[in-house]
């Protein structure tokens, strides 16, 4: 078990979680406005959201993370760390932000497809019969649309947030020092103890990916609404 | 817009107008946003030609980006080839009324699938190299292979147990009925018919292994499409042209790939058969039901 004391296991978890609640929030952000775009009744902002969401999920997400740190960084030159580049932590935090930024622009393209397909489950009926009982605008999305769309999303969001969860390994490629970059360097050194290098980095990501997934899965199967 | 929204009714002249307007503002937005990009790259000297010519050059698509692109398709090939007979044993285990047959495979399908490719790809990696001995010139592919497999056959497993579930009960008590038996029942009745629910879905996950196959390129050492980039801008110092161009080559394998799978759904719920969803596949999420979720008829 010095395994474990050698290598510091919990502190690249927690940059792992990190990397994911930074993401998320910016995805479920920047998801919300793709989707505005996509379901609204603007032809050229449906246009550009349509055009965005399958440029950028039909691209590979290593080549998305590797963008931002060998294209905006060294030849664009876009610094998001507020550290200065004399600091030893320049480089670590500066890629840490580039790849929420990259994470941010992909999954930011599945939370808006899950929030569309959850709009679309409620029938247009709904719609029309709030607006043939008088509701407004806003009354027939707050009180009669989002809220069905809202219990429909819960499944599809909660995948695409454990999904990221799994995908931040990626921002190993750009070398942010993460669960994966701590795993090939337990291996590096001791690669005698594979199996159980595999199983301590296995066990940290069910950990954070299966009881969340149950969890929700449970949610959103009560709250779905039956048709 | 063509269907009416959920969201909108159609238009009177008000909303029109104010239509326009948001069109107006919008565009100004997005003018913005490009301009700010095209100058920005033509500041850096991302924009002159000679950065752009050398995809122009047949050599640089003979040698790096076509080989690169077949290392791919291998890749890819050979993984979707071997984690489908896999996924659809874990799948149809998965529903077996013996729990010692069910539990397992329902953890190893619950395992697998929460782990991220990668580590699944260093794993195999290192497991070739030091306890197995494969070949050097094989492992990188060896590697990316089964890490791809070992997740996709969980994932494909996932995709036929809700395919077989997403069939009527009839199917099985008429087979039945007609005594058949278990074994025949899932083979001549409800997996031919499971089959056919589930192309969109296997379609779909094609492009989910084409674009998890880059990590391979950048992490594994395996040379496909994406490590290509850096042979093409060590030799011509033109790093975002060669990321767009690769970019690009990708999206149309992979909208050409989307596009087809939701024909074959279309096609399949005109028919008034059930399917297992494309689209959102690859967002499964491990201990969670196949959400199965539609990307919509507008997409």
């Amino acid at each position: 078990m010095d395994l474990l004391s050698k290598y510091d296991v919990l502190g690249a978890f927690w940059v792992t979680v990190q990397l994911t609640f930074y993401s998320a929030v910016g995805a479920l952000i920047w998801g919300t406005i793709l989707a505005g775009m996509r379901v609204s009744p603007v032809p050229l902002m449906r246009g550009i959201g349509t055009v965005y969401v399958n440029v950028v999920r039909n691209t590979p997400l290593t080549l998305i993370i590797m963008g931002t740190s060998l294209g905006l960084y060294s030849t664009l030159g876009v610094v998001l760390t507020t550290k200065s580049d004399k600091d030893l932590l320049f480089l670590p935090s500066n890629n840490f932000w580039l790849a929420v930024l990259g994470f941010v622009a992909y999954t930011g393209t599945f939370v808006c497809e899950s929030l569309r397909s959850g709009i679309n489950t409620v029938p247009v009926g709904q719609a029309e019969a709030a607006r043939a009982l008088g509701l407004k605008f806003t009354q027939t999305l707050g009180i009669i649309v989002l809220p069905q769309a809202f219990r429909a999303v819960i499944a599809p969001l909660a995948s695409v947030l454990i999904a990221l969860t799994k995908n931040t390994t990626v921002a190993s490629a750009i070398g942010v020092a993460e669960a994966a970059v701590l795993m090939s360097k337990m291996i590096e050194f001791d690669s005698q103890y594979l199996f159980l290098i595999f199983g301590i980095i296995a066990l940290g990501f069910v950990i954070l990916t299966l009881p969340t997934g149950l969890f929700l899965g449970a949610v959103a199967k009560k709250v779905a609404v039956k048709r | 817009m063509s269907a009416p929204s959920v969201l909108y009714d159609a238009p009177g002249p008000k909303a029109k107008t104010r239509n326009v307007l948001y069109t107006v503002l919008f565009g100004l937005v997005l003018a913005a946003v490009a301009w700010f990009t095209i100058s920005g790259l033509a500041e850096k000297g991302q924009l002159e030609g000679a950065k752009w010519s050398p995809f122009l050059l047949g050599s640089t698509w003979t040698e790096y980006l076509l080989p690169g692109l077949l290392n791919t398709l291998i890749a890819a090939g050979l993984s979707i080839v071997i984690a489908l007979p896999i996924g659809f044993v874990l799948g149809i285990a998965r529903l077996s009324e013996h729990r010692w047959i069910s539990m397992p495979a329902g953890a190893l399908v619950e395992f697998f699938r929460s782990l991220p490719v990668l580590i699944l790809m260093i794993f195999a990696n290192e497991l070739f190299a030091r306890f197995m001995d494969v070949d050097r010139d094989v492992r990188p592919l060896a590697a990316v292979v089964t890490g791809l497999v070992l997740y996709n056959a969980s994932v494909l497993a996932e995709v036929v147990r809700a395919g077989i579930l997403s069939l009527p009960k009839g199917q099985s008590e008429a087979s039945m009925a007609l005594g058949l038996r278990k074994g025949q029942t899932m083979r001549i009745i409800l997996l031919p018919q499971a089959i056919t629910a589930m192309l969109p879905a296997i379609v779909s996950q094609l492009v989910v292994i084409l674009k998890d196959s880059a990590l391979g390129g950048a992490l594994v050492g395996y040379a496909e499409l994406f490590a290509q980039y850096r042979y093409i801008s060590n030799n011509y110092q033109n790093l975002i042209p060669t990321m767009i161009v690769i970019a690009v080559v990708y999206i149309v394998i992979n909208t050409l790939l989307t596009t087809f799978a939701s024909w074959l759904e279309k096609r399949m719920s005109r028919r008034g058969r059930p399917t297992v969803g494309g689209g959102l596949v690859e967002e499964q999420a491990p201990g969670m039901e196949f959400t199965g979720l539609r990307t919509g008829d507008n997409l």
